[in-house]
């Protein structure tokens, strides 16, 4: 275990996240079990705020696990001074097996949370809270996630163990640290590069027709993960490669750093907003045949959908700006 | 155009100090008249009153508005239809002090979202329609209670609603301000606005700008008649 | 999206109202926020601005350093081994160090005596540090004398005193002619304290320190990359200790928050409760109140963060700094390179804003859904 500042910060958010979603597990539970719109009962007054502090509490614990999101990667790219031969993130999260499981943890529990408040939305717009079950068992399951994003993040914390000088031997003892690699394998950059920019066209695409003619719902959320995924890649196999002027170095954390201007925000923030956009107009199609929903979800998927367009032609656009402005030549003949 | 089925109300149900304040009210109100609910303290106007005006769900009945049953309705429509439909005049005036006069008048327009200067134009065109376009920079605290009523009116109608309720609106003014009170509601009436006073103060309830009177006991409506003087 | 603009200005105008019209209460709320936020701040700026320094000053230092061991003491290195290293592949230069440490009965205090690399110096003078030069009260020209181990005493002439910018290592620092030094520790010729080894690649030096491991195998190599992370890790571990202390501040500042968020004056109960009955949903008092609760964070966050700001660059963290230095007597004084770090603001951020928001979050919904007739009942 490291004893540090971010590491106590991010292990305290996880603990008290998860804490504050327990006690309220029993309130989803009560009103899974006894919601009654029609009553009028105190009990069910009460049911009804009660969605109030839990739609609050979800949007606390988001905004929680993005910025957590932020940490953690910036705290693991700060920790590579520890490791013998971790160069930035990429050496300390490899530094031991839950480095990286953590972080994709983190990075599913964001999406899912993302989703969940879509459908919150949804549903608070319809007069009859249609959704108000489904969204709660959907809550209960994504409580274990995010447990499991938790313990991930403990399990690698209490792992870690800074290389340092001991008082009665020298350095060559300390450089056994298994399976430290300063790079992630990464695709050949041509054919990613391709796939890169048909991704995010085909994203974009489905969006923009869904949001004109309010068909395929989850093909927009299909493409949208999907352009993640390439767009994840495609900063492994070439974009980070022509943010550092280097043509062996393949990191997705160090393009975040101020030594690049912070070029990686540019990047991340509209994938990530997009890419969460894209899945929310998939999730909310399964609920567009219900009767008061029928006007609601295509106005809100639409506006995600557009959203999410827009956030995807960002993307391709930063990262042809990177490409352009770079001078390394990756792709000469 | 409001519509009351059965209506009940029960605080702490269930329990030992269950209180009933409301025991099955049928009940009709046309629009565009002038309603008074008359009863001594505790005969439910007051929890009636709050029913009719979307403030509180019924424990069990229906209520419909233009038609629309609006008793299932969870409190984020309630309000929004609330907003749009009632206005409120409280016993106490329940200003907000250290607001100004103006800013007091435009607060049920927040939540909207408005354009401010058009608010901010209506908010001063309603005082100074009440007399108080000299008082509008003023902090509520500062005004005289007659003047404070005036100011509760005015933002009562900033969302201009088709209805303003008033609860007991008299019972803290003076007779001269009673009065002067009759006649601003005598102005909604005639401009078509739907008014429901509760009271039980001689001077409003028996005067001619009241079509209705509804006298109510113990959570019942014991009487309902067009009071002697109405007009119309 | 205009609607919805207009309607948090609106909601922001109205926080910003309601703050002034409490402002005793909100002023000393807001005082003791940024006071937390100001103390961990000031612990984070002045580690990190530590970290930096000694980063900068061991950017200097040589790659490789080799001791010899004697028992798992650190021993002299005898006449030969400098030479005995020979040409290894990848270092540029290797060089035989000396240094020591004097105990100085006048001010109780250690120094380090070393023979300068860099400059030479005329036998009989010294250059010296500047918190010896202020505890010692010495200028240049002065004479200064230190009785040997040997009992002998010598006298030396200040030739000079380093410069203030490196005091965080240099404070005690005595730097003198090999002639000198020799003569005043008893150290025959041929004999150094320690080897320096210089290489340019980084990705030698392992392999240079291995080789240098076999070859002397009663020797370690030192690497200045271990230094560096041991320092980080030092510095790091300190940092989180005082954190760590800082979170019992932390915890009394959360109980503060959620005291004052429930418990809320008849006055601001009876306001929230007319918003509702004039047609404020549950919804939008919980906007109001987020607004209120950012506002106020963002001040004390950067009332805090900008005091801290001050606090260690200017008065060089004078409340601080006898906790997280102190490991010599002189205490170094010395002006910090003002360094501000995103991830110290994002984690500083996470230690203050954080635990506000999760403690205020139930007692802010409690006041939201108060009963929207519940002014008609009295």
């Amino acid at each position: 275990m490291i004893f540090q500042p971010a590491i106590i910060a991010l292990l305290l958010s996880s603990l008290l996240c998860i804490g504050l979603l327990l006690a309220a597990t029993p309130f989803a539970i009560d009103l899974i079990r006894n919601w009654d719109l029609a009553s009028g009962s105190e009990r069910q007054l009460l049911r009804e705020r009660r969605t109030y502090l839990l739609s609050t509490l979800l949007a606390f614990v988001f905004a929680t696990q993005l910025l957590a999101l932020l940490l953690f990667v910036f705290n693991a790219d700060r920790m590579a001074s520890l490791f013998v031969g971790a160069m930035c993130a990429v050496g300390t999260l490899q530094a031991n097996a839950f480095g990286f499981p953590a972080l994709l943890a983190q990075i599913l529990v964001f999406f899912l949370a993302a989703v969940w408040l879509v459908i919150n939305h949804v549903d608070t717009r319809a007069p009859d809270y249609p959704l108000l079950r489904t969204k709660y068992v959907l809550l209960l399951c994504l409580l274990p996630l995010l447990l499991a994003a938790a313990l991930l993040q403990w399990r690698y914390f209490l792992a870690l163990k800074a290389d340092v000088i001991t008082s009665c031997c020298g350095s060559l003892f300390s450089d056994a640290t298994p399976g430290v690699t300063a790079d992630l394998a990464a695709a050949p950059p041509l054919p990613t590069m391709i796939a890169f920019y048909l991704s995010l066209l085909l994203a974009g695409a489905a969006a923009l027709l869904y949001r004109r003619w309010q068909r395929g719902g989850y093909l927009v959320a299909l493409l949208s993960a999907l352009a993640f995924a390439v767009t994840m890649a495609a900063i492994l196999a070439f974009i980070s490669l022509y943010v550092y002027e280097h043509p062996h170095h393949h990191c997705p954390f160090c393009v975040l750093k101020p030594d690049y201007s912070y070029q990686g925000y540019a990047l991340y923030g509209p994938l990530f907003v997009g890419t969460a956009a894209g899945l929310g107009v998939g999730a909310v199609q399964a609920f567009a045949s219900v009767p008061t929903l029928q006007s609601v979800v295509p106005v809100v998927a639409g506006r995600l959908a557009g959203l999410a367009a827009g956030m995807f032609a960002v993307v391709a656009v930063v990262a042809s700006l990177i490409v352009l402005n770079s001078r390394l030549l990756l792709l000469a003949n | 155009m409001i519509e009351l089925r059965q209506i009940h109300k029960a605080f702490n149900a269930g329990r030992e100090n269950e209180f009933r304040a409301l025991n099955g009210i049928d009940l009709q109100l046309p629009a565009q008249r002038v309603t008074a609910f008359r009863g001594p303290s505790g005969s439910g106007k007051t929890t009636l009153l709050s029913i009719i005006g979307c403030l509180a769900r019924p424990t069990s009945g229906r209520v419909r508005l233009h038609g629309r049953d609006i008793s299932g309705l969870p409190e984020r429509f309630l309000t929004d239809i609330r907003r749009r439909t009632f206005g409120f005049v409280f016993q106490q005036f329940n200003l907000i002090s250290g607001l100004s006069a103006t800013e007091n008048v435009m607060l049920p327009a927040y939540p909207l979202g408005g354009e401010r200067r058009a608010l901010q134009a209506r908010a001063e065109d309603l005082l100074a329609g009440l007399r108080l376009a000299h008082r509008r920079t003023t902090q509520v605290e500062l005004l005289s209670g007659g003047e404070q009523q005036r100011v509760a009116i005015a933002r009562a109608l900033i969302n201009e609603p088709p209805v303003i309720i008033a609860d007991e609106p008299t019972a803290n003014l003076d007779t001269a301000l009673a009065m002067e009170f009759m006649a601003i509601i005598e102005q909604l009436a005639d401009a078509r606005r739907t008014v429901l006073l509760s009271s039980h103060d001689p001077l409003l309830v028996d005067s001619s700008l009241v079509d209705r009177v509804i006298d109510m006991r113990d959570g019942r409506i014991v009487a309902a008649a067009a009071a002697a003087g109405a007009g119309g | 999206m205009n609607v919805w603009i207009e309607k948090q200005k609106y909601l922001i105008d109205f926080t910003l109202a309601s703050l002034a019209r409490r402002k005793a209460k909100n002023l000393g709320l807001l005082l003791v926020y940024a006071l937390i936020v100001f103390l961990l701040a000031s612990v984070m700026l002045f580690t990190h601005a530590l970290r930096q320094a000694a980063n900068e000053l061991l950017a200097g230092a040589p790659e490789v350093v080799l001791q010899r061991m004697v028992a798992g003491r650190h021993d002299l290195i005898p006449p030969g081994y400098l030479e005995r290293i020979g040409r290894l592949r990848g270092v540029q230069e290797k060089q035989g160090r000396l240094w020591g440490y004097y105990y100085d009965p006048v001010v109780k205090a250690n120094y380090t005596f070393m023979v300068a690399d860099d400059r030479a110096l005329a036998p009989g003078t010294l250059v010296v540090g500047a918190g010896l030069a202020r505890t010692r009260g010495v200028a240049p020209g002065n004479l200064i004398s230190f009785r040997a181990y040997s009992g002998k005493l010598f006298t030396f002439s200040i030739a000079d005193i380093l410069p203030a910018k490196s005091e965080l290592v240099s404070a005690d620092l005595v730097l003198l002619s090999e002639a000198d030094f020799r003569a005043f520790f008893d150290i025959p010729p041929g004999h150094f304290t320690d080897i320096t080894l210089r290489v340019a690649n980084p990705l030698e030096v392992r392999n240079v320190a291995g080789k240098l491991a076999q070859q002397f195998p009663d020797s370690r190599p030192i690497l200045r990359e271990e230094i560096l992370r041991t320092y980080d890790s030092i510095f790091s571990w300190r940092e989180g200790v005082v954190l760590a202390l800082a979170t019992l501040a932390l915890l009394a500042f959360a109980i503060l928050a959620w005291e004052k968020a429930s418990g809320l004056s008849a006055d601001e109960r009876r306001e929230i409760g007319i918003l509702k009955a004039i047609g404020w949903e549950t919804g939008d008092v919980l906007r109001m109140k987020f607004w209120e609760g950012a506002l106020l964070s963002l001040s004390a966050f950067l009332l805090g963060y900008l005091a801290a700001y001050v606090h260690v660059f200017h008065f060089a963290a004078s409340l601080l700094a006898p906790v997280l230095k102190g490991w010599a007597v002189l205490y170094p004084r010395f002006e910090l390179s003002p360094v501000i770090d995103g991830l110290q603001v994002t984690t500083l951020f996470f230690f203050t804003v954080f635990p506000y928001a999760a403690a205020t979050l139930v007692p802010i919904w409690r006041v939201a859904i108060t009963d929207p007739d519940a002014v008609m009942r009295g």
